[in-house]
């Protein structure tokens, strides 16, 4: 441990430790615009600067380290009329139409214009004109509002390893684009929408979608459609922060009734979507395993049929046809909770509820902004002969309704989503958390091999935040061993082990794989509240599962609900009518479209 | 049988330009006709640093020193000097017009209070043939470094030397070298910072083009000193002869055994490999640099961790700039006590400036440190041209300051500069007279800064453009006072919070201008008058009608044309077209054309 001062307050920090660490420690603010907990200081404002007692000098607080017997101050005067003019350096280049800005009171530069009582333009306006990319169709571009802190670069390519975004030119023309200023819709850009949750301002956002939603719910007359919602796991348990709840805070029963109060005719819950992708995935999985048994697993490593790897991620598919094409066949070509919703809502709850699928309108609301994408991803999304989900909005898009809608979100009452796809298990509940689908799999696929009930469902060494985790399970004889990566610069060290084992005639070190793009799974992802840090994240991960054991059955297979679409409906996993409506394929794509 | 006569040519990029080339060429040919060609060698060698006078041409033994030659001259050199071994006296240099007393090189005044270790090579040698460098002690300190010292041996040497970084931060160069040594690690990395960028500043490329073997004898010595066996060289690529004095002087090395596997038979190796830059200034900023040399885009990064603990590829890596690494070889050879004892208290042994600007003598030249500026500018320099009046001298380039009239006496250290509001910076030094303004040449430095900022620090990106932008308004004649203090403002913001030294120093030449030239600045506000005529928005042309003869040459040389008037009438300028080239103040010969 090295000991320091803070303003001549004593603090002990670990060895390596930042001196804005050690402030933070000390509770002292020291304001920051660049720096973010995630990502590898990258020193590109200016604005943390602090000294050493008695040193004339400056020092960035973000990046430098604390040395033993260190005396930090880190507010006087001179401090202070640095970081202002810096302030007022880079709102001279940032438009002042806050007020049309998706970001209006919710700005990392806002907020410290207005902590540092800037009330005049000390210098001239130097803004650019430069031109929104819009091409992804999930998130947008708008350069002129970059202030070039760098967090989207670095979450692009070291947290992410999709180096789809770069710094073009230099000096004030440096701007951030795609390499070789082609566009975002045609870059590697696999639309996790990290960027968009750890811009500081405007600068990259989800393309919002809320209109569409508005238009077709208020819509009245011969036009009108049946408007049907589904929410996803993670954003129950993260919604809450835009009210200003605590982190963690669990609402699902508000939402229901939110979306009740918004004109939604019937609403439906993606975790019992969930529980049917584990029932699909989770018999794939045991058919592939029995296989291999059998052939022996260096030679399913070798054809591709082992390991399996999980699909339910549109980011990481996206990703997997343009950085791993040679593992589609080991792909699980279960569509994810989200399609299979889609699918079903527009076929088995039409005909159920006798509505013509083509007067149906169906919402998502997900954490997500690469399911913006999925929606129209490829054929097999229109399996119901219609677009099977209409729109995705994310869970920062949800937020923005619900105030305009002037529902008092926070002290509703509750009530119950709609039968028969309402009602879920936990199983489905922990997808919305890394190493959840895994989990979720292993609970039935022990069921689904030996045909008995396991005593003690949680797999507490898949869960958690560290970016690689690994288990191994005692099912009928057979050691599955398996592998969780989430954050997708993380997935390299894990495939490139398989492709290696594969080359070598080796057998795969894991039979399943699951991998989610965003850090701590969906309840981190692109479209959640902004301001995600691991300890929020590990507060929404906590709320996930304490849903999960406050649920009547824990395993998919259990949902009587599902028990009653294949018994109605689909016939069996694996059929032939679940292949044609939840399942799809993958294909090889470009990592440029030109 | 007359002596053999030597004939150095000066092979430097400067006097290349002004066809030394051929003068070269020209030589052996006319020594060839004139059937004398075993009666002299004609050897190129690297830049003599009297860039003032180049093309060069020194003859030894008699140790002609003739300047300003042209190829032409060539058959006249051979004749008069093989031959009739006699001197060609017109091209000897002569201390001014009027004397006609020519004198030797050692009588030069350029030459006299210079003091040669970096340069030792530079005019001497052919930079191309490493026998010469050989036969003046070259790689004898490689041999003892290799034989007969320990790499902490070769360090307390750096250390007692007290050398160091000649690249501008003054950092000793031992205990950077002590701090990597340290540092447990399989693979580290000696890399030569030649990305030399400050505008005027060229003793790097100098140093290279005349002596390329002594910064690959240092880096192979700071290569055993640290427990490196690769080096780079980060060059730029505007520097192609230099490149190719590199590339030559490797290949030789290798040839002979003195880089490679098992130098010299030590079981030391050592592998050099050049790396271009693209010409960004930036990339003279070490953790720049090394991202450059990774591929990655020329950008700082935060420091710590050094360079010297974490630098290339994640590897302990020394940075040293070339003069630095030029030192080294001599200071092994001759001992850290005799190096010690050139210069001052803090700063040890010569300094490399590249003379330019409104001197007479411009040049490259080396003295030792502790010398004033008032011995560089006025003895070696030899004064202002034209006889105008000193104004100032812009050292350490865009990064430093302008010294003043009153500071001239001030010994030159690496302190001393910094006290003064400057720094020593790589070595530009820039002399302005009473013509240059003080806001023009600002504003020339903060826009070179403008270009050359990489665009990563909120500081530097926009205050250097902000800054520019108030400058130029000033020049326009648009300024208000409060500018002055958005301009102190805005730089101090800049020193302080910016990332790398280029933000960190970009104010420097304003801010020193301000400090001692306020009036001048007011002048352009508060008059709307630029004393020294520069800031062409306030210069106004007029031709006095008394004057006027009304010959008509101001109007054939106006470019635009904007001056009208009948034949032996006076004439008129249009000052609302007039674009302010001054062409028609210089051409009138009867003073009837004013500049206010």
């Amino acid at each position: 441990m090295i000991n320091c001062k803070i303003n001549g307050i004593a603090v002990q920090v670990a060895e390596g430790a930042t001196v804005l660490d050690a402030a933070k420690k000390a509770n002292v603010k020291i304001p920051t615009l660049c720096y973010n907990p995630d990502l590898s200081p990258w020193a590109a404002c200016g604005i943390c600067v602090v000294r050493v007692e008695g040193s004339n000098k400056m020092l960035r607080s973000c990046c430098t380290p604390v040395a033993e017997g260190m005396s930090i101050v880190t507010n006087d005067a001179e401090l202070v009329e640095i970081r202002k003019t810096v302030i007022e350096l880079i709102l001279s280049t940032h438009p002042d139409d806050c007020l049309q800005c998706p970001r209006n009171q919710d700005c990392e530069l806002q907020t410290l214009a207005q902590e540092f009582g800037i009330r005049k333009q000390s210098f001239p306006k130097r803004l650019r004109d430069l031109p929104v990319d819009d091409t992804t169709g999930a998130i947008i571009l708008n350069p002129e509002k970059c202030v070039r802190c760098g967090r989207c670069v670095t979450v692009c390519q070291q947290m992410q390893n999709v180096w789809a975004i770069e710094f073009l030119g230099r000096g004030e023309s440096t701007r951030i684009a795609p390499a070789a200023d082609v566009a975002l819709g045609e870059s590697p850009c696999i639309r996790c929408g990290q960027c968009s949750a750890h811009c500081p301002v405007g600068a990259i956002y989800e393309n919002d979608q809320t209109k569409e939603v508005w238009d077709a719910l208020m819509k009245t007359g011969p036009d009108a459609k049946t408007c049907v919602v589904q929410i996803a796991p993670a954003v129950r348990v993260a919604l809450g922060e835009a009210f200003g709840l605590p982190a963690g805070t669990d609402l699902t029963k508000k939402i229901y009734t939110a979306f009740r109060r918004m004109g939604f005719d019937a609403i439906f819950d993606t975790n019992f979507s969930a529980d049917l992708t584990i029932l699909e995935e989770g018999t794939e999985f045991v058919k592939r395993l029995t296989g291999a048994l059998q052939g022996g697993l260096a030679a399913a490593t070798k054809e591709r049929s082992m390991p399996l790897i999980t699909s339910c991620c549109p980011a990481w598919v996206d990703y997997m046809e343009k950085y791993y094409p040679d593992m589609v066949p080991n792909f699980s070509t279960a569509k994810s909770p989200q399609q299979m919703m889609g699918a079903m809502i527009k076929t088995f709850w039409a005909g159920k509820a006798g509505i013509d699928p083509a007067k149906i309108f169906s919402v998502s609301i997900m954490p997500c902004t690469a399911k913006k994408y999925e929606t129209h991803r490829d054929e097999t999304m229109y399996s119901s002969g219609f677009q099977d989900v209409d729109v995705s909005i994310t869970t920062r898009e949800l937020a923005r309704m619900i105030k305009q809608a002037g529902i008092d979100l926070v002290n509703l009452p509750e009530s119950e989503p709609d039968s028969p796809m309402g009602p879920y298990t936990g199983a489905g509940v922990i997808f919305g958390a890394t190493g959840g689908v895994m989990e979720a799999a292993l609970r039935s696929a022990y069921f689904l091999v030996t045909g008995e009930e396991l005593k003690d469902v949680n797999f507490t060494a898949v869960r958690g935040i560290s970016g690689i985790k690994e288990a191994s399970v005692h099912i009928k004889g057979v050691d599955v061993r398996v592998a969780v990566a989430h954050q997708m610069g993380n997935i390299q060290q894990v495939l490139d082990q398989v492709r290696a084992a594969r080359e070598s005639g080796k057998e795969t070190p894991w039979h399943f794989i699951e991998v989610m793009a965003c850090r701590g799974g969906c309840i981190g992802g692109g479209g959640q509240p902004y301001g995600a840090t691991d300890e929020i994240r590990t507060k929404r991960i906590r709320a996930i599962y304490d849903h999960d054991e406050n649920t009547e059955y824990r395993c998919s297979h259990q949902n009587p609900y599902i028990k009653q679409v294949y018994a109605e409906f689909l016939d069996a996993p694996g059929s032939h009518k679940a292949h044609k409506l939840l399942h799809t394929h993958y294909v090889e794509r470009p990592l440029f479209m030109k | 049988m007359a002596k053999k006569n030597f004939m150095l040519v000066c092979g430097g990029t400067g006097c290349e330009s002004s066809k030394s080339d051929e003068i070269y060429r020209t030589l052996i040919k006319e020594a060839e006709l004139q059937g004398v060609k075993d009666d002299v060698q004609v050897v190129k060698t690297g830049c003599f640093g009297f860039c003032e006078k180049g093309p060069i041409v020194k003859v030894l033994p008699s140790e002609s020193f003739y300047v300003e030659v042209k190829p032409e001259d060539a058959k006249e050199i051979i004749a008069e000097q093989v031959i009739k071994g006699r001197e060609v006296k017109r091209l000897l240099y002569k201390k001014s017009q009027q004397t006609a007393d020519n004198i030797k090189v050692q009588d030069i005044e350029f030459y006299q209070k210079q003091f040669r270790i970096v340069l030792r090579n530079c005019g001497v040698i052919n930079p191309e043939n490493i026998e010469e460098y050989i036969a003046r002690d070259g790689y004898v300190a490689l041999e003892k470094a290799l034989f007969e010292m320990s790499p902490q041996q070769i360090i307390d040497v750096m250390k007692a030397s007290g050398l160091r970084g000649r690249g501008g931060a003054g950092f000793p160069t031992g205990v950077k070298w002590e701090t990597a040594a340290k540092v447990n690690s399989e693979v580290k990395y000696v890399v030569c910072n030649a990305d030399e960028g400050d505008p005027g500043a060229y003793m790097d490329r100098s140093t290279i083009e005349g002596d390329p073997h002594s910064v690959l004898e240092a880096m192979i010595i700071a290569g055993k000193a640290i427990g490196a066996h690769n080096g780079y060289i980060y060059i730029r690529a505007e520097y192609p002869l230099a490149i190719d004095r590199l590339k030559v002087a490797i290949a030789q090395a290798k040839e002979r055994g003195l880089m490679g596997v098992d130098i010299l038979g030590s079981g030391f190796d050592f592998d050099v490999e050049i790396r271009l830059g693209a010409g960004a200034f930036v990339c003279g900023e070490e953790t720049a640099l090394l991202q450059s040399i990774e591929g990655n885009r020329g950008m700082p990064i935060p420091k710590p961790p050094f360079p010297a603990i974490k630098g290339l590829w994640g590897k302990p890596t020394i940075i040293n700039n070339v003069e630095t690494l030029a030192n080294i070889p001599v200071i092994l050879t001759k001992g850290a006590e005799w190096f010690a004892a050139i210069g001052t208290d803090k700063s040890k042994g010569t300094k490399v400036f590249a003379l330019t600007g409104k001197i007479n003598n411009s040049g490259l030249i080396e003295v030792p440190m502790g010398t004033t500026l008032r011995e560089i500018i006025f003895d070696i320099g030899g004064g202002i041209k034209g006889g105008k009046k000193f104004k100032g001298v812009q050292t350490g380039g865009p990064s430093g300051g302008i010294i003043v009239e009153k500071d001239l006496d001030t010994p030159i250290s690496y302190e001393s500069l910094i006290a003064l509001g400057s720094m020593m910076g790589s070595g530009g030094m820039i002399v302005m007279d009473e013509d240059d303004c003080v806001v023009d040449v600002s504003k020339f430095y903060m826009a070179f800064c403008v270009d050359e900022s990489c665009g990563k620090c909120a500081p530097c990106r926009i205050g250097t453009n902000q800054m520019h932008a108030l400058l130029d308004k000033i020049s326009k004649g648009n300024g208000v006072e409060a500018d002055l203090d958005s301009l102190e403002r805005i730089g101090k913001a800049m020193t302080k919070a910016s990332l790398c030294m280029l933000g960190g120093s970009a104010a420097n030449p304003t801010l020193a201008t301000i400090r001692h030239f306020r009036d001048e600045y007011m002048e352009h506000i508060v008059d709307h008058k630029c004393r020294a005529g520069k800031c062409k928005s306030l210069v106004v042309y007029e031709i006095i009608p008394a004057k006027c003869i009304g010959c008509g040459l101001c109007a054939r040389k106006c470019p635009v044309p904007c001056i009208t008037g009948e034949k032996k009438q006076p004439h008129v300028i249009d000052t609302a077209r007039c674009i302010k080239c001054g062409e028609c103040f210089k051409a009138c010969k009867f003073g009837a054309v004013t500049k206010r």
